[in-house]
């Protein structure tokens, strides 16, 4: 910048100005950066709402082997299936006409990422919405029920994606990964927490 | 700005040299200095001079802008008896449909309305691709219009989840859901974007102040530009002809005839014909066979009930097909995206040394005739399960829409276009 002394009284000093004009728009514009941020924040699930995330409940004696029941998680549909031995064979067989059979892209916590997707191979839970966009698939458990080498699963009525019996997506599906399984544990031998593991609520 | 009448222009009829001789006293005289009416009349109606050989195409616009009012005041009369949430919003439709004197008639209005928005907008800009109205100099006029689809598309969403039916849910949960393939921020922005875990009160009653108030005044404030850039370049025609570039001795072009009275007088005859086939739909078929509202949406929002097969309205159904095409989630979402974009495009993808298709050669007829039935074959097949033939057949149609812009630059180029003639072709009725 010019010296001030030199600049005669009726002289503009034109790149002060400019400099000025800039760091006065740079300096609004930050502060309207943070005025903004409030206003998004509000966006956010609220207190409430996050408090009524908390692990939800089963009683896993009412559950039937081969029965599937639907509970309701953060506003998610979680499938819990009691899985017979035959169901359980019924996994394995398959892994070249699946998408992510290791589940390696797919989410899950670390106790369920194996073939069975799951803790003990006898209890399956999912969240019952389709990994594609959202929809609930509905159960197809018997062999054959889609077509012959159907080995049994999930099929999504929206946009037709397939899932075998430990949630793992076919190939041809519009889904790209695997369902999802949520955090869970089991308190005592007959209860079900989803929501909550060792490392605490989710 | 007054209007001088002079040899060459059309004889003035009544009310058309209103502004050419100002009162200089009275209650006009004294209003006009304080507001300038006169002024405004002589600049946009009867100085604002729009080519003469306009054709049917050319009623859409102001049918457009006419559906605007009735969206906006048949919307207005429905938030005084509609009540945003989970418990309320189903009732409180079927309560305006049953207990509110009119409200069936009201609602009708607006459902209806939502429809003939994009019938009308679908062919206002399909009559640019045919005439090339989005080429230079209206690049930017073409842009605006294509903001006005946006967030047309984004207030019609939001509009068909505000009755919490059961499809209303679902369409939210599949379009929501979209954002979850942005790479890396995309599950939260998800939960951001509906502020619960799930589709919920939160989200419901966050559509409902977009789509009461940010989005119309939003709208407003883009049709507006719109208006204004037309009014800056001014109006192309089905010959692709720059009047401007012929002035008469009077400096106003040779093919030009004054908006008003000539084109308001023509717009009102569209007004009547748009309004008889408007009623028939809202007295006789409002549902249109479940096309403008679906049997699904007058059973309650229900999170644990996929209904057995889910389409969204007709107008989104082409893009829908194109993202089900796809067996990839996050290619699917890019492909929906790239495929409304597209239209975006178009002022720079067209190197054709014509503007209308009345003198583009064989290959841009083509592709355009391909493009249109492609894109309502994908809008067909968008309301069809996704499955065997349909999928296949929607894949086909899905490649040539891609290939009607990405070819645009060759074709457009390389073809053998006929002789633009020096004025417009205009036959006198």
């Amino acid at each position: 910048m010019a010296d001030h002394a030199v600049v005669a009284d009726d002289e503009v000093d034109l790149s002060r100005r400019k400099f000025l004009t800039r760091a006065t728009i740079a300096t609004g514009a930050v502060g309207a950066a943070f005025a903004a941020v409030p206003f998004l924040e509000s966006w956010s699930p609220s207190e409430r709402t996050r408090a009524e995330g908390a692990p939800a409940e089963l009683d896993l004696a009412k559950l039937e082997p081969g029965q599937m029941t639907t509970l309701v998680w953060r506003r998610s549909p979680i499938y819990v299936v009691r899985r017979t031995p035959d169901m359980v064979t019924r996994i394995a067989g398959h892994d070249d006409q699946l998408k992510d059979p290791t589940s390696q892209y797919s989410e899950q916590p670390p106790y369920a990422k194996n073939p069975l997707r799951a803790r003990t191979p006898e209890i399956l839970v999912l969240v019952g919405t389709c990994t594609h966009l959202g929809c609930l698939p509905k159960q197809r458990f018997d062999k054959g029920e889609l077509y012959p080498s159907w080995p049994g699963g999930f099929f999504c009525p929206c946009h037709g994606s397939r899932f075998d019996l430990a949630g793992r997506v076919f190939d041809g599906s519009p889904a790209s990964i695997n369902l999802q399984v949520p955090p869970y544990s089991y308190p005592n031998a007959r209860t079900l927490l989803v929501g909550a593991d060792e490392k605490g609520a989710a | 700005m007054a209007v001088k009448t002079a040899t060459g222009a059309p004889a003035p009829l009544p009310g058309a040299g209103a502004a050419a001789s100002p009162a200089k006293t009275g209650f006009r005289a004294w209003l006009n200095k304080r507001l300038p009416v006169d002024e405004f009349i002589a600049s946009q109606l009867t100085g604002y001079y729009a080519p003469k050989n306009f054709n049917l195409w050319y009623f859409f616009g102001s049918l457009a802008l006419l559906v605007l009012v009735v969206q906006l005041v048949s919307g207005m009369f429905l938030t005084m008896f509609y009540k945003p949430g989970e418990h309320t919003s189903f009732d409180s439709v079927e309560y305006i449909m049953r207990e509110v004197d009119y409200g069936w008639l009201i609602r009708y209005l607006h459902s209806t309305g939502a429809s003939a928005f994009f019938v009308v907008v679908y062919l206002h800009m399909y009559r640019a691709l045919l005439y090339g109205s989005y080429r230079r100099p209206r690049e930017l006029l073409w842009l605006f219009g294509m903001l006005v689809y946006l967030a047309l598309m984004a207030e019609a969403f939001m509009g068909y989840v505000l009755p919490w039916g059961n499809m209303s849910f679902w369409g939210a949960q599949v379009i929501v859901n979209l954002f979850s393939a942005i790479p890396g921020v995309g599950p939260a922005l998800v939960i951001w974007i509906r502020g619960d875990y799930g589709i919920a009160d939160a989200t419901l009653t966050r559509f409902f102040a977009l789509h009461v108030a940010v989005l119309p005044l939003a709208l407003l404030l883009l049709v507006m530009l719109h208006l204004v850039a037309l009014r800056q370049t001014g109006s192309n025609n089905p010959d692709g002809i720059e009047i401007k570039e012929k002035l008469g001795a009077d400096g106003k072009p040779l093919d030009g005839i004054s908006f008003h009275p000539y084109y308001t007088v023509k717009d009102v005859v569209g007004v009547g014909v748009f309004f008889v086939l408007f009623a028939i739909v809202v007295f006789f078929v409002p549902t249109l066979g479940g096309l403008f509202l679906e049997a699904p949406n007058f059973e309650p929002a229900n999170p644990l009930s996929t209904p057995e097969h889910i389409a969204p309205a007709w107008y989104f159904t082409p893009y829908y097909a194109i993202l089900r095409a796809v067996p990839d989630k996050g290619l699917g979402a890019l492909l929906l995206l790239l495929s409304v974009a597209a239209y975006l495009f178009l002022p720079w993808l067209d190197r054709s040394p014509v503007k209308s298709i009345r003198y583009k050669g064989w290959m841009s007829r083509t592709a355009l005739t391909l493009f249109t039935v492609s894109f309502v074959a994908l809008g067909y097949l968008g309301l069809q399960p996704a499955e065997g033939l349909y999928v296949v057949l929607a894949r086909i149609f899905a490649l040539i829409y891609f290939l009607f812009f990405i070819g645009m630059p060759f074709y457009t180029r390389f073809e053998k276009v006929k002789p633009v003639p020096e004025r417009v072709t205009y036959h006198a009725h």
